[in-house]
């Protein structure tokens, strides 16, 4: 009760981190380029509603400490301004429409990787030093090496440009608008295909090769080597004995590796000009969009501090240790 | 106890012997296996074409003066760009900027990470419990996003600058993994020892504490690096580096944007890629050895006996 106490705890601290991050980094920087992105667009807006945006984000003469106070105020109140690029929407219903896109893409291939990576490592670490063992490492960590953006790039070029099999951008065909029919679900299917790939060869090898020397160290404890001189049988013995503990560790790596997947797929989306979270806050870089980038920026950091606390939980139904606090760091 | 702190002044004098047999053992194994000597082979002909780009270079990347969208040929290895550029002349320029953005970032964010990490790992305590929080934030905030943000408020940065925001942002699973090994090893006798004799915190922590995690430091300097690579030219190709700075990430940027794809130009957008794909194997490869080297049960030999009686089991 204690951990999950904490680990919640955690969860509020690091989403406050995030969000003060966000107000801190522009009063930060010189020349109050937050300003300038509000110059910018202040053509396109009325005065009133450029006063109101920039109270809103706490642009004000007030004291640091009350434009702060406003700053949280407008976000726990779901009032995240509008975007400047499609004024007058509100950003979070920019963000509403690119997030599942994202969290399509991202979830399943995350989960499709996590399986396959997690299950081959169980394979090669159990037939050690065979063909499959020691090429497969090598070839996936030299994907892994690639940058997410070139091995899109790749496919994108050789799969959409040359043979013609896929599409070669967006989320869907124009003459299938997001619907609950087939014909968009296919067409969503077919456009995520390569993106879900570029993703997958770029987070497949960390579970792999994680698995495998976590395998590998399980196989030489001495109670595996008891239980094989007792004559479990071969597979019991993989999977019940050794799998089921090496696991663990998998699942701590966790942290890094959603960091890791959430970066790739906001460079993967770009390649693609997938409609979801990542290019929209790339988009809105480039558009010099201030409140959007802020929103974008800040979903983001929830989805990914939430997968964390979501692991987290599970972790420590999976291993006692966690809950009574006994050996486990 | 008496004993303990009477045997131990001994400890300081015949450790450095140990250790040197130690380090010269461990660079054996390291240069002894063939992934690692490839991975520094494959290394070393990067700094090479990094150190004499101007040498190797045919012609000035940045300059403009050729026919443009050329395929490859002799005069032009890699074809020209759009805008008329050589793209051969770009390749070898970018191996520097990408090498010098690399490895001064991994340096930088693996030095934060000895502090945070060593500090909160030998103290242990409340220094212990704010420092690993804040590397915990750090930790699990989406970098590149994060990355994103700062860029969009920092206009056109040069490769360098932005080395140093990815050092000063990435450096928390390094200090995740200094923490655990600093407490580790602050139980050991040395470091009583050292503490016996009057040394202060500061001289055990960089004398006796840092130089016996060197392998863990080495590994870490290793997987900076291929990160900080990785979030350079990630950061170039979303447009976020000066547009007139010559790195790989800012090649994939003009090709992507120069419709390469489109125009089939592979010569264009494949070179810069495969660069940090290989930059980033020999890294990997080093590191397997590193982590053979720290994590014995790792090795083949001693698996290999291990194996042979299984997998004759399960094929009988």
């Amino acid at each position: 009760m204690r951990y999950v106490v904490n680990r919640l705890i955690f969860f509020v601290v690091s989403v406050w981190a995030a969000v003060t991050i966000n107000f801190i980094l522009p009063r930060m920087m010189p020349g109050d380029p937050a300003q300038a992105m509000f110059a910018k667009f202040s053509n396109n807006l009325t005065p009133q509603a450029m006063h109101a945006l920039e109270l809103q984000f706490g642009f004000s003469n007030q004291p640091i400490f009350m434009q702060y106070v406003t700053y949280l105020k407008g976000l726990l109140t779901g009032n995240w301004g509008l975007s400047f690029t499609y004024y007058p929407t509100p950003t979070t219903t920019v963000i509403g429409q690119s997030l599942p896109w994202t969290l399509g893409l991202v979830g399943i291939t995350t989960l499709i990787s996590v399986f396959a990576g997690t299950g081959l490592g169980i394979l090669i670490a159990w037939r050690r030093g065979k063909v499959l063992d020691t090429t497969l490492p090598i070839a996936s960590l030299f994907v892994q090496a690639a940058p997410y953006m070139w091995t899109g790039l790749i496919l994108l070029y050789v799969f959409g440009f040359k043979f013609g099999w896929f599409p070669i951008a967006h989320g869907y065909a124009d003459d299938t608008p997001p619907s609950f029919t087939w014909a968009f679900f296919l067409s969503a299917l077919r456009h995520g295909i390569l993106p879900a790939i570029t993703i997958f060869l770029g987070s497949f090898s960390g579970w792999l090769i994680g698995m495998r020397n976590n395998m590998i160290l399980t196989l030489g404890e001495d109670y595996v080597t008891f239980a094989e001189a007792k004559g479990v049988r071969p597979m019991r013995l993989v999977m019940m004995y050794a799998a089921r503990n090496a696991i663990l560790p998998q699942i701590t790596s966790f942290a890094i590796a959603i960091g890791n997947v959430v970066s790739g797929s906001i460079l993967t989306e770009v390649v693609y000009s997938y409609p979801g979270i990542g290019a929209q806050l790339n988009a809105a870089v480039l558009q010099q969009d201030y409140p959007l980038i802020q929103g974008a920026f800040l979903v983001i950091a929830l989805a990914v501090l939430l997968a964390n606390l979501i692991v987290d939980l599970l972790y420590s139904r999976l291993d006692p240790r966690v809950r009574t606090g006994g050996a486990a760091v | 106890m008496m004993t303990e702190s009477m045997t131990s002044p001994t400890e300081p004098i015949a450790e450095p012997v140990a250790k040197r047999r130690k380090n010269a053992n461990m660079l054996r194994m390291f240069l002894g296996n063939w992934k690692s000597l490839v991975g520094v082979i494959l290394f070393l002909v990067f700094v090479v074409i990094a150190v004499f780009a101007p040498l190797i270079a045919p012609y000035n990347p940045l300059s403009t003066n050729f026919t443009q969208n050329l395929a490859p040929s002799a005069k032009h290895l890699l074809g020209t760009t759009t805008t008329g550029q050589d793209i051969f002349s770009q390749f070898i320029f970018g191996t520097r900027a990408t090498l010098i953005v690399g490895v001064g970032a991994g340096l930088i964010s693996t030095f934060i990470g000895l502090i945070f990490g060593v500090t909160g790992g030998y103290h242990g305590g409340w220094t212990d419990n704010i420092l690993n929080f804040i590397s915990n934030i750090f930790l699990v905030l989406p970098s590149l996003a994060l990355l994103i943000v700062v860029e969009s408020l920092v206009k056109s940065t040069t490769p360098l600058l932005n080395g140093l925001i990815i050092g000063l942002t990435g450096w928390a699973w390094g200090a995740r993994v200094f923490r655990a090994q600093a407490m580790s090893l602050r139980g050991r006798e040395f470091v009583t020892a050292a503490k016996l004799s009057g040394a202060s915190s500061l001289r055990i922590m960089v004398t006796e504490i840092i130089p016996n995690m060197t392998s863990v430091i080495a590994s870490n300097i290793i997987f900076a690096i291929l990160g900080a690579i990785l979030a350079e030219s990630g950061l170039a190709f979303l447009g976020l580096e000066s547009v007139n700075s010559v790195s790989w990430g800012t090649m994939l940027y003009w090709s992507q944007s120069g419709g390469a794809l489109l125009n089939g130009a592979w010569y264009w957008f494949v070179p810069p890629g495969l660069g940090i794909a290989l930059v980033g194997l020999s890294l990997v490869l080093m590191n397997f050895s590193i982590d053979q080297i720290t994590n014995p049960r790792l090795r083949q030999e001693q698996g290999g006996k291990r194996r042979g009686r299984k997998s004759a089991r399960i094929g009988a």
